[in-house]
């Protein structure tokens, strides 16, 4: 007879595949890694971005979906994906 | 059960009190205040803290006077410097942030302190010295600094050394750059004071502290194809003692020692730590759970401890199949994986760290919670961080998380957990039982209560 009782962490298993069910069967498995050395990559290339506006002439560039984190395929990273001028540095609130 | 005998301590528990808070009280966070390292030095005299901004702030201990005998063991600012700024490598697309991953000290060899700081690429060795004397009496320019006419100068005279306010100076020494693909997460001073390692996810390089134009790379763990990637390294440290021997953790919940002498590149470990694990209970979380983020040798070099996300682990270098110890930090938050999945929380890196004896240990959690265990007794508690409880010399309240039934009062249940109130960082003095507490923007201090 099957032991119908699950584990918490086997019960938590079967919630995220209920909720995600193409999830892959190695989650420590090279995408996830590679995503983590992938950490801080930012793409732009001015003259695929501007010969693309060119060529739309007046049309909107195709954006990223806003949860794509990464940029690929057909857009044509535009300087709002690049990261922002940080603020001016000043000085720590724990010195204050 | 409690055990008779133990490490150190007496039998009494110890009871905290609040020393101090340090940081801005309003509830807008700004990303830059988030504090990512905390480290005392070899005294305990000086606490360094890193934050998200790149800046390093140094408190110092007061010394208890008899003017002021209340204010005993207060940690102050000494010295407050940018260590890092925000880089954008052009040649690689790759944005670098300023945070700062790691401050180590070295050892005191003269009057000035010396610590590294580092952020995910460089490596600063930085300087920081006291100067409470100027000269005054210069023969070729006056106080204020202008050069005085040649002809004025009639007569040679000696400077001499005045008292001047107390200045402390912080200035980069040695930046080690250039020598780290992917993203530095350890730097550990060796016992030699000569060497230090730095580890990134795939490889560990030694350094002479003298020399920054060039570093050995000891550990390699690249594969020829990144499709094979499956495990990438999350700490390291060097021995206490032994300067040829050093630790690194994984991703996958193993640790292995290398010894320097048997090779000059170490893939081949001397011992390899892993505890086994019962395949039927293996699920989706199973590795992410089990990955190490960090790893900290005893004071005496007999042991390591290891956290990974749910438990801390305490290894006898001497038996790899498993560890002499196994504490849980919230085991309640096994049934809650999935959600803490899908808010990225489940990888969190909590690190850990020993009392000066090595009796006790204590890591971080979450709601400001954090916790420490008593190696001997077993005993454990749990203790908050929190603007409420700090008043001065406020005993800290233990804390207790309902797991099932009904909650009693005073406890709080699992799902009102504020998981954005993580405890990551935290330090214990190295001799006294003092320690600093990172909150987010703020840091707390605590000491024991004495009667």
């Amino acid at each position: 007879m099957e032991d119908k009782v699950l584990s918490p962490e086997k019960a938590e298993e079967a919630k995220l595949k209920a909720r995600y069910p193409h999830l892959g069967q190695k989650p420590g498995g090279s995408d996830f890694l590679r995503k983590r050395l992938q950490k801080g990559q930012k793409y732009f290339d001015s003259g695929d971005y501007n010969m693309a506006k060119a060529k739309m002439k007046n049309k909107q560039l195709p954006t990223a979906a806003p949860d794509k984190t990464e940029v690929t395929g057909d857009h044509i990273p535009t300087p709002q994906d690049l990261p922002q001028r940080k603020p001016s540095l000043v000085a720590s609130k724990l010195a204050g | 059960v409690a055990r008779a005998g133990g490490d150190g301590g007496g039998n009494n528990e110890v009871q905290w009190c609040f020393l101090q808070v340090k940081g801005a009280i309003d509830e807008d966070v700004a990303e830059a205040d988030i504090i990512s390292t905390v480290e005392f030095n070899y005294t305990g005299d000086l606490l360094a803290t890193g934050d998200k901004g790149g800046r390093v702030v140094i408190f110092q201990r007061e010394q208890e006077t008899k003017s002021r005998p209340l204010c005993r063991g207060e940690y102050n600012v000494y010295s407050t410097f940018q260590s890092h700024e925000p880089e954008f490598d052009y040649l690689k697309s790759l944005e670098i942030e300023e945070k700062i991953n790691k401050i180590r000290w070295l050892p005191q060899q003269n009057a000035a302190h010396f610590l590294l700081s580092t952020n995910d690429k460089t490596i600063k060795l930085w300087k920081i010295s006291e100067r409470d004397k100027r000269a005054e009496g210069y023969n070729l320019k006056d106080e204020d600094g202008r050069l005085r006419e040649p002809f004025r100068v009639t007569e040679l005279r000696v400077p001499t050394l005045k008292p001047m306010d107390l200045m402390v100076e912080a200035s980069p020494r040695r930046t080690f750059a250039n020598a780290h693909t992917y993203h530095i997460n350890s730097i550990s001073v060796n016992s030699d004071y000569a060497t230090y390692l730095s580890a990134d996810d795939l490889r560990i390089n030694l350094w002479h502290l003298e020399v920054t134009n060039r570093s050995f790379n000891i550990v390699d763990i690249k594969p020829a194809n990144m499709e094979e990637l499956t495990e990438v390294i999350t700490a390291a440290e060097f021995h206490p003692h032994h300067c040829n021997v050093f630790v690194y953790s994984s991703s996958k919940g193993t640790i292995r020692l290398c010894d320097m002498r048997s090779a000059a590149l170490c893939d081949q470990h001397s011992k390899f730590f892993e505890e086994p694990e019962d395949p039927s209970s293996r699920s989706f979380f199973s590795e992410i759970i089990s990955s190490i983020s960090d790893v900290k040798f005893s004071h005496s070099g007999r042991y390591m401890m290891t956290r990974d996300y749910l438990s801390v682990k305490v290894w006898d270098l001497n038996m790899e199949n498993k560890p002499v110890e196994t504490y849980q930090v919230h085991e309640y938050l096994r049934s809650k994986l999935c959600s803490l999945y899908e808010n990225d929380c489940i990888f969190d890196k909590f690190e850990c760290c020993w009392n000066g004896s090595d009796s006790t240990i204590m890591t971080g959690s979450y709601n400001n919670f954090f916790r420490t265990f008593e190696r001997g007794s077993r005993r454990d508690a749990t203790l908050e961080a929190s603007r409420e409880s700090s008043k001065p010399r406020a005993v800290l309240k233990p804390r207790k998380v309902c797991t099932s039934g009904k909650r009693k009062k005073d406890e709080i249940t699992v799902d009102s957990l504020d998981f954005n109130k993580k405890i990551l960082h935290t330090a214990w003095h190295p001799m006294e039982n003092i320690i600093a507490v990172a909150a987010t923007n703020n840091l707390y201090l605590f000491q024991e209560k004495v009667n």
